[in-house]
């Protein structure tokens, strides 16, 4: 569990990154911290292995305050995934992956081993093991990033829009090899981004966050859709645009989700996961202009 | 004796006589690059570790930049006659002049090197759990490497070149076939001098490039 207590964080010279932050982090949880460049996200993630110190307030994990542990030992334990995945250029991808293991002892063998196993994990070819970084695609470097990040299996795992620098195809990849990751591993994870899409497909809870790292809100993705606090967190969600306001319409006896614009999100399926039936009776009348598209074409989002 | 005196000089190497004995070629140079390994070997004792200390936490980099623009300023033969009437005649006023010499370039490779890293490497290194020192001797150094050599390279061509001065004060090298040849207007033995201590620089030189090529970090230069 990890738990911020009136966390404030401000820069000499006035500036103040963080006010008063609160939030508490339950194990194996995987929280997203949201919000526009300013809003203290990156800063509050950082705190956590105390690459910031806070000015005011305390973090703590599993009710020990992190400032009184070594920042050595502290960060060593908790795995930590950036953007562009901060790799060492001069050492291999197998290398890469040992740092951690090795700076904490473990022979080298040992580590090399569990590095390849890894690689597997995250879905990295063997053959990539003896290649340099700049060898390697920004979606593979990422990969690398995301085993390095779990070579000592911490508990803890930091990620600081560890998929921003990638393109969004091999971006969408990759959020679902780490959703398949998570229900696996069942790390703790704390997720930045500045994406609420990503935000909500990574994060069981989602805080959504104002300059100054105020909370705007805190919840569950549904809970955050089906209840936005207010005009902020509605138009951080896309709510007030009406790209998150679905209706059904029935089309050749299905169910199509069409969004505000008449654009066509999806087909309908029940709990079981299958089509609905929308009934054939009155699936032509309804049919609006991309559901059309899409009944023929089954065209994906 | 030929009448023109690069000429001559050309005939003052290819005499046999000069390359043996005590005072031959093969010993003067020895001693010249005696001189200068040490006066590079001390300057880097004080220099290298203060640069790694200056472009690893970035302090007092005003004052190792200015220090290093006011000892490149000084001028090497002045600073021989000072130490010598100092110390006195010997080997320890050169010396003292060559690290006054080669401390700039070291200084300036040492904390440029560091600096070279990419901040984001750094910060990375030092999340995943690196002390200080880890991150200064396994990241810095070694992606800095070639520009640490480069300033081990500067620094020696510049004290290989002024090594001759050693002779002005009595000790050896090849400054002694300069000097010599000076004081007996001995143009050939003079130019002779002069083409050795260039051929020495020259040779340092491209050892130390090929150094530099070589220590350049595997993985980020093309393969």
């Amino acid at each position: 569990m990890i738990g911020f207590e009136n966390v404030r964080k401000e820069y000499p010279g006035g500036t103040v990154a963080v006010e008063d932050f609160s939030l508490e982090i339950a194990s194996h949880e995987a929280v997203a911290l949201v919000g526009t460049s300013g809003s203290g996200k990156t800063t509050l993630m950082r705190m956590i292995n105390r690459m910031v110190d806070p000015t005011a307030g305390r973090v703590h994990i599993d009710d020990e305050d992190v400032a009184a542990m070594d920042p050595v030992v502290l960060r060593r334990s908790i795995g930590y995934v950036m953007q562009a995945s901060g790799l060492l250029p001069h050492r291999t991808v197998l290398d890469n992956i040992t740092t951690v293991p090795v700076l904490r002892g473990t022979a080298k063998g040992e580590a090399r081993e569990r590095a390849r196993t890894l690689m597997d994990t995250v879905g990295l070819d063997p053959d990539l093991a003896d290649r340099y970084p700049a060898q390697l695609s920004g979606g593979q470097q990422q990969r690398v990033g995301v085993a390095r990040g779990l070579a000592a299996d911490p508990n803890i795992l930091l990620m600081d829009e560890p998929f921003g620098a990638v393109d969004p195809i091999v971006r969408d990849e990759l959020q679902g090899e780490l959703q398949r990751l998570q229900r696996e591993l069942r790390k703790t994870i704390v997720f930045v981004t500045h994406d609420i899409d990503e935000a909500f497909r990574i994060g069981d809870r989602v805080a959504i966050l104002r300059p100054g790292g105020r909370i705007a809100q805190v919840g569950t993705p549904q809970e955050i859709l089906a209840d936005p606090t207010d005009d902020f967190v509605a138009s951080f969600v896309g709510a007030d645009r009406g790209a998150r306001t679905l209706h059904v319409e029935h089309v050749d006896g299905r169910d199509v989700v069409v969004d505000a614009d008449g654009r066509a999100a999806g087909v309908l399926a029940g709990a079981d996961g299958r089509l609905g039936d929308g009934g054939a009776a009155d699936g032509d009348a309804a049919a609006g202009p991309g559901a059309e598209a899409l009944a023929t074409e089954e065209r994906p989002r | 004796m030929n009448e023109n005196p690069f000429l001559g000089a050309l005939d003052w190497l290819a005499d046999p006589m000069r390359w043996s004995g005590p005072s031959g070629i093969p010993v003067r140079t020895a001693e010249h690059l005696g001189y200068t390994a040490l006066g590079v070997l001390v300057a880097a004792l004080i220099a290298v570790p203060v640069g790694l200390y200056v472009g690893h936490t970035g302090r007092f980099k005003g004052l190792a930049v200015g220090a290093a623009g006011v000892a490149r300023a000084l001028p090497t033969l002045g600073l021989v006659t000072l130490f010598a009437l100092l110390v006195g005649i010997g080997l320890t006023a050169p010396l003292l002049a060559f690290v006054t010499l080669a401390i700039p370039s070291l200084l300036a490779g040492a904390y440029s090197a560091v600096e070279s890293a990419d901040p984001a490497t750094v910060d990375a290194a030092r999340a995943q759990g690196m002390t200080e020192w880890q991150i200064l001797t396994r990241v810095e150094i070694p992606l800095g490497m070639s520009l640490l050599v480069g300033g081990v390279r500067g620094a020696t061509v510049q004290v290989v070149a002024t090594a001759m001065l050693a002779a002005y004060v009595g000790s050896g090298g090849l400054g002694r076939y300069i000097f010599q040849g000076l004081g007996s207007q001995d143009y050939p033995q003079m130019i002779a001098g002069s083409l050795l201590v260039i051929v020495l620089a020259l040779v340092l030189d491209l050892a130390l490039l090929l150094l530099q090529r070589l220590t350049a970090p595997r993985g980020t230069v093309a393969p």
